[in-house]
């Protein structure tokens, strides 16, 4: 077992860069560099475990690894990739000393980067800059080095080339990291303070933390306190990962490894969480801890309502090993039991809920996602509202609230009008416009967190071609004139379909939600109205007209077969109808109805 | 083949696929074929053949005979008469053949009728040209009075007229035009049978979604044919049949009340002894299987006790006969569709055109005590059930 590591041979460090340009490639090269991996075994993007993260290039759950580099231990700590999961970032970040600015050389700076260069600096770490994918035929390093340079002002000579697709220059980048990003400090001797960064759930182990010891050391056997829960936890194994997990007795100042302590629930072992020792305890938190706070919402359906226990176990463990996701069961008329989930983004709910399809097995329709609202009542009461169909009528209403979000995007030039034309049907209040060159603007939004989660990623991306990135950030909350519209079939209202939209989108969402129901929902037997309403006054209304023929025409000797069959099939279909009042309704057009892009 | 006879007091149905068209039809997406009529001798043989086998194993005579197609009129008339006169039949069967206004001379008809056929079944589908256009039809409006003209002066018992309604180009004032057409014909129809078109899969008509029917439209029409039929003298008793009291299709009647029949051709249906099995459906494999001493049979398949008797509610569902009101359990949903008379349940107007809906409410009720049209005889259904 390798004993404590002297802080003055430590660097500890994260990649930060954008989506495909190269980080998980870079690791790669790294672990092959300092032997950390058998080649035999390399396989591309080691470090992404999840299935999910591999088939889309992203990395959720951060890993961390210790290499041997020359005389010195490099500790290159994953980051989450998505700005959804800024917080855990924020917590990468603060058990580093620097980080490795990668930017793709023929694409520039974009937003996420940007946004996390700027948290990078705030920690004042040390940013190793590094030009990637030089050997592309689309490179213009000279370029991007003058943009890092004037953006990020970063000295362009001290910005290294490289490739790590074919391993050029990483050499000398792992050098620049020793050379540039300072050790860690710390007495062995205080009072442990280790900043847990990461949890995750293993099913044999229990909760598996990352931890960096910042202060102290962290001994195998040792009683714990985590200062935040206050829970106390006894060290069943410390450990470094090689990336394979190796136990060490201890962990020492400047240090980062794996914590393994019994804990059955990473609820109990937070980002950001501050352990101590309960022999020897310091007393006072290492700073910057927050409880994630779900950002969006949606309804969580099963397609077949007998799976409804099985999505309930789905989502027990999986909150085992995401503490993030909330979730409450719910009753929908429309989609029967299912949960109300909350999740710090949109992306984040795309992957909780394609976690539970593939891992569980289940199949789910999912409402469209929701933000929390909070809605002052004329009698003096406050409501938080993260389920439209849950917001009150109208005159009970004296004013709703509802999030913001500081939104940065990064795009050509040649798209700004495009860009602000966008964001200001969204509601958007422009703070600030900035050209980072001749031919890429930044632009900084204050918009409402509602006007984000239905479609805007998508938006931007069609419209700028793809070009334009974005990031994000909480930005307190805002009183406007918000409305709850409902949608009524033959009077009964669908709650999976009401929505709170600003009053002067309330009448386009009602005809355009009535106009596209119309054209799911089968004709009944008797003509069906649907009408979007606020509060008592209808908006929009539509009619389905009661279907006037539904037979076979012909039946003679050669049909019976092919008929009884037809009916046998029309009855089935009827078994899987939703029914609203006296309306069935075919699951699939409740799922067309909540997919359908705008 | 090898299958038993019907049990004794089932009446039999004898079905004989004449598959050869002169034309293929926009709609049409029965077992048809354009250009074969080569092969009219074998395929003959062929039925003969099948036909042999049968009484082989059993088969009795039939009560109805039924000669459909295709165009059976475009069998040379010796042909068909070979095959008919292979048939064994009861005592005043029924005989129909369907033929093509433009195929139909005194001659041919007189050649039907000396072999003992019984009725005509004419397809006029419209008096309209251009919905005989529009449905890929050959024969022009004026061969119809001919075609029926001659009908009469050869003289059968019965014969009926084929329409279909919904063909893009006919108006509402066409299909009444049509009915009144049809209506005051020398002689005129005791029966008519008019058709919804339907766009049915692999059809021409399918492949143009700018020439699917209007389902709308579609209603308008029956309620027309209905109206003019009935007040001509001529009720409905199926949901595609009107005729008048007496002259109903014994031959359909028989498909309606889950009786047996056997199918002769190529793509033809046989129920026997509870057994529901069809034929290849291309003439030449047809004739090669029999020729090789081989079942011609494609398919088939043997329903349980309970299917059984669902399957006969809904056959009959569709006919004025109606079910056994035990079979219907009183729905809201059904306000409307059905007439409840003591304890029989009829569609209603608006019923017959939503058949499909109440057919799916039908329910099977406890094993004794329904009767009359739709019923199973009960030997047959042991029989059906020991075989399972």
């Amino acid at each position: 077992m390798e004993g404590v590591v002297a802080p003055e041979v430590i660097r500890n460090f994260s990649i930060i860069s954008h989506v495909d340009h190269g980080k998980s490639t870079l690791s790669d090269r790294i672990l092959e560099l300092t032997y950390a991996v058998d080649p035999r075994e390399m396989r591309a993007q080691y470090l992404d475990s999840m299935d999910i993260e591999r088939e889309r290039g992203i990395t959720i759950k951060a890993q961390n690894v210790r290499v041997h580099w020359r005389d010195y231990v490099l500790q290159l700590i994953d980051t989450p990739g998505h700005v959804d999961f800024g917080y855990e970032v924020s917590r990468s970040l603060a058990a580093c000393e620097g980080v490795v600015l990668l930017v793709d050389a023929s694409q520039g700076i974009e937003a996420q980067t940007l946004a996390n260069c700027y948290l990078a600096l705030e920690h004042d770490l040390e940013i190793v800059a590094a030009l990637n994918k030089i050997d592309l035929p689309a490179a213009d390093p000279d370029r991007y080095a003058d943009e890092i340079e004037r953006v990020l002002g970063l000295p362009r000579d001290q910005i290294l080339r490289i490739s790590a697709k074919t391993g050029a220059g990483v050499v000398e980048l792992l050098d620049e990291v020793v050379r540039r990003i300072p050790p860690p400090k710390g007495d062995p001797q205080d009072p442990l303070r280790a900043l847990l960064f990461d949890s995750y759930y293993d099913q044999y182990r229990g909760v598996v933390s990352a931890v960096r010891v910042v202060d102290g050391t962290m001994r195998s056997g040792a009683r714990l306190r985590f200062l935040q829960t206050g829970a106390t936890h006894d060290v069943e194994e410390v450990g470094i990962r090689t990336p394979a997990m190796v136990e060490v007795d201890e962990l020492g100042p400047g240090e980062v490894g794996y914590l393994i302590a019994g804990i059955k629930d990473v609820g109990e072992a937070r980002v950001g969480e501050t352990v101590t020792e309960v022999a020897h305890p310091a007393t006072k938190p290492l700073e910057g801890y927050q409880n994630p706070k779900p950002m969006v919402f949606c309804g969580i359906y099963p397609i077949d309502g007998d799976e409804f226990p099985d999505l309930r176990d789905a989502l027990e463990k999986l909150k085992l090993n995401d503490s993030s996701v909330t979730y409450e069961p719910e009753t929908s008329a429309a989609l029967g039991f299912g949960f109300r989930c909350g999740f710090l983004g949109l992306l984040h709910m795309e992957i909780v809920r394609e976690r539970l399809e593939r891992e569980f097995g289940l199949s789910l329709i999912a409402t469209a996602p929701s933000v929390e609202y909070i809605a002052h009542l004329t009698n003096g009461g406050i409501l938080q509202v993260d389920n439209p169909s849950a917001m009150p009528e109208p005159q009970f209403i004296d004013h709703i609230e509802e999030p913001l979000l500081k939104l940065t995007i990064l795009g050509p030039a040649e798209y700004t009008g495009t860009i602000m034309d966008l964001c200001q049907t969204r509601r958007g209040r422009m703070q600030k416009m900035e050209y980072l060159s001749s031919d890429r603007v930044e632009l900084i939004y204050e918009l409402p967190l509602a006007e984000v989660v239905l479609d805007f990623f998508d938006v931007l991306k069609s419209r700028t071609k793809g070009y334009a990135s974005l990031d994000y950030e909480p930005a307190g909350t805002q009183t406007d004139n918000l409305v709850k519209v409902d949608v009524l079939l033959a009077g009964q209202p669908v709650d999976a379909f009401s929505t709170i939209v600003h009053r002067s989108k309330a009448d386009d969402y009602g005809r355009k939600m009535t106009a596209k129901l119309r054209e799911l929902i089968p004709r009944q037997l008797f003509d069906v109205p649907i009408q979007a309403a606020i509060g008592g006054r209808i908006v929009a209304r539509e009619t389905v007209k009661a279907k006037r023929k539904d037979v076979l025409a012909k039946c003679y000797g050669g049909d019976i077969t092919r008929k009884r069959k037809l009916l046998e099939k029309q009855k089935e279909g009827k078994k899987r109808m939703k029914s609203i009042g006296r309306v069935e309704i075919p699951q699939e057009a409740f799922i067309s109805a909540l997919t359908l892009e705008e | 083949m090898g299958e038993p006879g019907p049990s004794s007091g089932q009446q039999l149905g004898l079905y004989v696929h004449i598959p050869f068209c002169a034309r293929r039809c926009d709609y049409c997406a029965f077992a048809t074929w354009v250009g074969l009529h080569h092969l009219a001798g074998d395929y003959t043989d062929a039925c003969l053949a099948q036909l042999s086998r049968a009484y082989d194993s059993g088969l009795g005579p039939a009560a109805t005979v039924f000669f459909g197609g295709g165009t059976p009129s475009q069998l040379p008339g010796d042909e068909l008469v070979r095959l008919l006169d292979a048939v064994r039949r009861e005592e005043a069967a029924e005989v129909t053949v369907e033929c093509n206004p433009e195929d139909v001379t005194v001659e041919l008809l007189s050649t039907y009728a000396s072999a003992g056929v019984t009725r005509i079944s004419l397809g006029v589908q419209s008096l309209a040209p251009q919905v005989l256009t529009s449905l890929g039809r050959r024969h022009r409006p004026e061969t119809v009075p001919r075609a029926v003209g001659a009908i009469g002066e050869v003289g059968f018992s019965s014969f009926s007229v084929d329409l279909i309604y919904g063909a893009r180009g006919e108006t509402d004032e066409d299909w009444v035009d049509t009915l009144e057409g049809v209506l005051s014909l020398d002689p005129p129809p005791p029966h008519v049978s008019a058709y919804a078109l339907q766009a049915e899969p692999g059809t021409a008509l399918w492949r143009d979604p700018e020439r699917h029917p209007d389902d709308d439209v579609q209603a308008r029409r029956y309620e027309i044919a209905d109206e003019v039929l009935e007040a001509a003298g001529l009720p409905w008793y199926e949901i595609s049949n009107w005729s008048r009291p007496g002259h109903e299709c014994r031959h359909n009647q028989n498909y309606w009340r889950q009786g047996e029949y056997l199918g002769v051709g190529c793509a033809a249906h046989s129920h026997l002894g509870g057994r529901r099995f069809w034929n290849v459906r291309a003439p030449e494999r047809y004739i090669a299987a029999v020729a090789a001493d081989q079942s011609p049979v494609a398919g088939e398949e043997r329903l349980d006790f309970d299917h059984r008797l669902l399957e006969s509610l809904e056959l009959a569902v569709r006919t004025r006969e109606g079910v056994d009101s035990s079979a219907l359990p009183d729905d809201e949903m059904l306000t409307g569709l059905v007439a409840r008379d003591d304890d029989r349940v009829v569609l209603t107007l608006r019923g017959r055109l939503l058949a499909n809906e109440v057919a799916c409410r039908l329910r099977a009720p406890a094993r004794v005590g329904f009767g009359g049209a739709g019923a199973i005889a009960p030997d047959l259904a042991r029989a059906t059930v020991s075989r399972n």
